[in-house]
């Protein structure tokens, strides 16, 4: 079955069962591998993505859930790679192994588009359902209010 | 000894082969290298190689796996520092599986250990090959040439050339064998980049989602697969039946994987794999097996009941492994004894990438693509589950989405290559978190019985200590029931307290699920029990626990294993090069004290603990302040790390290292635990699996010690001080005594 959806801007068919994970759809089927798998089951944010500006799970987002959306994955956050969240990244040597980062950034991305000054209790709030078992939580916090600052 | 060939004309690594220019190899001629011993000047296996092409880019091998610790880029610094290359021309590459590398299983935080100097040497001899060549080129004398960031330089004229055009000449010369060869290392003052904190060389692609883990691997054809292995570890397949499974659309094909006999080593685990056009489709086929399991001799197996049978072991005398003194006649003759005894549960890596490898069987050869900390163990598996030799079998490695020691283990490579072989395509198989979490190599559990006694001021004059755990071993061989001297010097046989009468005890257990090499590893429970216990002592003697600490590390000096009649492997190293000396252990001891607070009041149901450890040659010391609310919920408001591990590479990298490690203590610590019921392990998932989040997240402060001393370990050591200093702190906080691992907030509520 084709679904049909926007994905990184471009109008996309993707044939698959509409039950399909957008996450197994965006890595498999479309063959962009940015999103990654951690637990499948809502628990980890490795798999975040947008919708409609949202950060959702795309482990358990279906594509029917996606149809007609606005998706956007890491390879789509910013057309040259440098959105203010990916660049206090770099400045902040987040990553460790990175597995977990784009999940992190999409999550963090999400957070400052709706709340641009966040308190520290925000960034807790909206960060904690992503997991780094490399532990680089506290940069993590510091680069989000690098990004916010960079945006004042 | 360190041989150097230039392999220019060779052309013998992909990705360098074809290029014109300088090519070096190198190996390392080392006991712990078995291959060198048969080597000799003609037949040479290198482990590293370095081209120089003409236009200057500077390709540089990584063999060491990447999983977080920064290792790509830390050696590749270091020889980058030594030829005088600018890091911005300088491309690293990764090594395929293979021997001529020397020693690719990264694990035991030892990379920089044994490979920094082999770096500088690389980098020093190339950079001295390029100041001959140009000072052949102007017919110069060599000593008047000095190579400069990427340039040659006639230092009497001011002449300069290129390293990319000077490369092409230095191809041509010999390089004078080691005898002949005086490397000139560059003085400390002029490194560039070693001791600086480089960014990371995946930093770019990562944050992009561009970077490429083994997950990602996606070849022409691919099946996807995966596997219902039996719950049990041993138990094996009676009957399944795939009908329904057959039915999910883009399921392709279900077939059966043997099951390896136990202890099942690095073997495939065995069950039903199911083939589909992608992953997705592959799960749901999965979900949809009917399987009758024989689940086989260890379908008893119950956590609790093991504990209790660890428990009262570890109450026995077993055998013995450290003895100095008499430690049943001072015990006897103490003014005061204390004993305690402390638990440490199994525990699952969890990197958040899952096991995962794709394979291509094709023409009786086979080539692999995986994110594996052991790329010669994952070559050597698959040709021998294939039944192929080792040349047919080509071992590539991606990124790793964390390692922790669970990519050591390449039972999961294994499986790719059975079923790309069965299904007659490239397959790329992926394990779900639920299988990851229930079919893992366990960190060992452990139960441990401590005894001192005291003297009328408090000071200690005997140490019992005895442990019980099912060994790694155990996992390779039958009938292994005792810790090896490898195991049992992780913070057992090297306990560095100046105690007159000492002795060390190790029972008997044997392993009834896989036991792995987990981060750490024995350092958890062993530096858990012992940091704890030096805290009891502290306040059996109604002493500050830092002073006391002071007065059990006692004068600076260097364990005399052989009085102590322990057979101490030091982790590998020399105890020349790198002695146990609790001098160091004071020193960070002293610097963690004066830069954490230390002794300034905090609110009732607040406190500090302080735990000091050397694990992997590297010394730390932690000091964490928690704060207990009403709930007996723990909040860690704050950690002070300081680490002595020589020599630095990349000071950000080694931060991250310990501030990933502080976190990794406090999932150990707080949340993290498998327990098993009838051979079937309980957790799942992160839901019930769980690891430290964001929220418990201390600010962290890493203090590092100056040192030029020979480079320790930076990847495990920051570990296992964690939970202990963490429980420490809950005592004096609430003036309960954490015993057991993970901590039972139930337990710390107020009254
Ligand atoms: S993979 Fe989607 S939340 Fe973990
Ligand atoms: S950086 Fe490794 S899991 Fe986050």
């Amino acid at each position: 079955m084709m679904v049909t959806l926007r994905l990184n801007g471009t109008r996309r068919s993707v044939d698959a069962d509409p039950q399909t994970p957008l996450l197994w759809a965006i890595r498999d089927i479309v063959g962009l591998t940015g999103t990654k798998f951690g637990c499948g089951i809502g628990a980890c944010g490795a798999c975040t993505v947008h919708m409609d500006g949202q950060a959702v799970r795309s482990c358990t987002t279906t594509l029917a859930d996606a149809e007609g959306h606005d998706v956007v994955t890491i390879e789509g956050l910013s057309p040259d790679g440098a959105h203010p969240v990916q660049r206090a990244w770099e400045a902040h040597n987040v990553p460790q192994c990175g597995y977990c980062q784009p999940g992190q950034i999409m999550q963090a991305a999400a957070l400052l588009k709706q709340t641009p000054h966040p308190t520290d209790q925000d960034i807790v709030a909206a960060m904690a359902g992503n997991i780094c078992r490399c532990g680089t939580y506290l940069r993590i916090q510091a680069a989000i209010k690098s990004a916010a600052e960079a945006e004042k | 000894m360190t041989t150097i060939v230039n392999m220019s004309r060779r052309g013998v690594v992909k990705g360098i082969a074809g290029m014109t220019g300088l090519v070096l190899g190198f190996h390392v001629g080392s006991r712990i290298l078995p291959f060198a011993a048969a080597a000799t000047p003609t037949t040479f296996v290198p482990n590293v190689y370095l081209a120089i092409d003409e236009t200057g880019l500077v390709t540089i091998v990584a063999h060491r796996s990447e999983m977080g610790t920064g290792i790509r880029t830390g050696l590749p610094m270091v020889l980058a520092d030594e030829l005088e290359a600018d890091w911005t021309r300088v491309k690293v590459i990764q090594a395929q599986g293979d021997a001529k590398y020397g020693d690719q299983n990264t694990d035991g935080s030892r990379s920089v250990r044994q490979f920094y100097q082999p770096m500088r040497v690389a980098g020093a001899s190339a950079r001295q090959m390029l100041e001959a060549a140009a000072a052949h080129m102007w017919g110069v004398t060599v000593n008047d040439c000095r190579a400069r960031n990427h340039m040659v330089v006639h230092v009497p004229t001011g002449r300069q050339v290129a390293f990319g055009d000077v490369a092409k000449v230095a191809a041509t010369l010999e390089v004078p064998p080691d005898d002949r060869l005086e490397l000139r290392f560059k003085p400390a003052s002029e490194r560039r980049y070693v001791g600086k904190p480089i960014p990371i060389v995946d930093l770019n692609d990562i944050v992009r989602g561009k970077a490429i883990y083994g997950i990602d691997v996606v070849l022409p054809g691919l099946k996807y697969a995966s596997i219902e292995r039996c719950p049990v570890y041993g138990g094996t397949i009676s009957t399944f039946d795939a009908t329904e499974s057959l039915k999910v659309p883009g399921v392709e094909k279900v077939v059966a994987i043997p099951a390896a006999a136990i202890p099942s080593g690095f073997n495939p685990l065995g069950g039903i794999a199911v083939i589909a056009s992608n992953t997705w489709a592959a799960q749901q086929g999965r979900e949809r097996l009917k399987i009758t399991w024989d689940f086989g001799a260890n379908a008893s197996h119950d956590s609790d009941a093991y504990r209790a049978q660890l428990e009262a072991t570890a109450k026995q005398s077993g055998r013995v492994v450290r003895n100095q003194g008499s430690v049943d006649s001072a015990l006897a003759s103490a003014a005061r004894r204390v004993s305690a005894d402390y638990f440490v549960p199994y525990y699952a890596h969890a990197p958040m990438e899952v096991p995962t490898a794709t394979a291509n069987v094709a023409a009786n050869k086979c080539e692999i693509w995986a994110p594996t900390q052991f790329p010669q163990g994952a070559r050597a598996t698959v040709a021998a589950v294939l039944g192929l030799p080792l040349d047919d079998v080509t071992v590539n490695v991606t990124l790793l989405g964390g390692g922790f020691g669970r990519k050591s283990k390449p039972d999961y490579v294994a499986e790719a290559a059975v079923l790309s072989r069965l299904v007659g395509a490239p397959v790329k198989v992926t394990w779900t978190r639920e299988d990851e979490i229930r079919h893992d190599y366990y960190h060992a559990i452990c139960a441990q019985h401590l005894e001192a006694g005291l003297a009328a001021d408090g000071r200690a004059t005997s140490w019992l200590h005895r442990t019980v755990f099912p060994a790694i071993e155990s996992t390779f061989q039958p009938n292994i029931t005792y810790g090896s001297s490898g195991e049992l010097q992780q913070g057992v046989t090297d306990m560095p307290y100046a105690i007159e009468n000492v002795r060390c005890e190790n029972g008997p257990a044997a392993g009834q699920v896989r036991i792995g090499w987990y981060r750490s590893v024995y350092n958890i429970p062993h530096a858990f029990a012992v940091c704890s216990f030096a805290d009891e002592l502290a306040h059996a003697a109604g002493k500050d626990p830092v002073e006391y600490l002071r007065e059990l590390l006692g004068q600076p000096r260097k364990l005399d294993f052989a009085a102590m009649h322990v057979d101490y492997p030091n982790y590998g190293a020399s105890l020349d090069a790198y002695p146990v000396d609790t001098g160091r252990l004071r020193g960070v001891l002293d610097l963690v004290a004066r830069n954490s607070e230390w002794g300034r009041p905090l609110p009732p149901r607040q406190g500090r603990g302080v735990a000091v450890h050397r694990s992997f040659l590297t010394y730390v010391a932690a000091i964490v302040h928690v704060a207990v609310g009403d709930d007996g919920q723990v909040a860690i408001p704050r950690i002070d790390v300081a680490l002595d591990c020589g020599l630095v590479v990349n000071p950000d990298r080694v931060r991250a290292q310990f501030e990933g490690a502080a976190i990794m203590g406090i999932s150990n610590a707080l949340y993290s635990n498998i327990s098993i019921k009838q051979g079937r392990i309980e957790q799942s998932n992160f839901s019930d699996y769980q690891v430290a989040r964001t929220d418990i997240t201390p600010q962290t402060h890493i203090h590092i010690v100056e040192s030029s001393a020979p480079p320790g370990g930076v990847g495990e050591p920051g570990v296992p001080p964690i939970a202990p200093a963490i429980c420490n702190a809950i005592f004096a906080a609430t003036g309960r005594r954490i015993r057991a691992l993970p901590v039972d907030p139930a337990a710390l509520k107020a009254t």
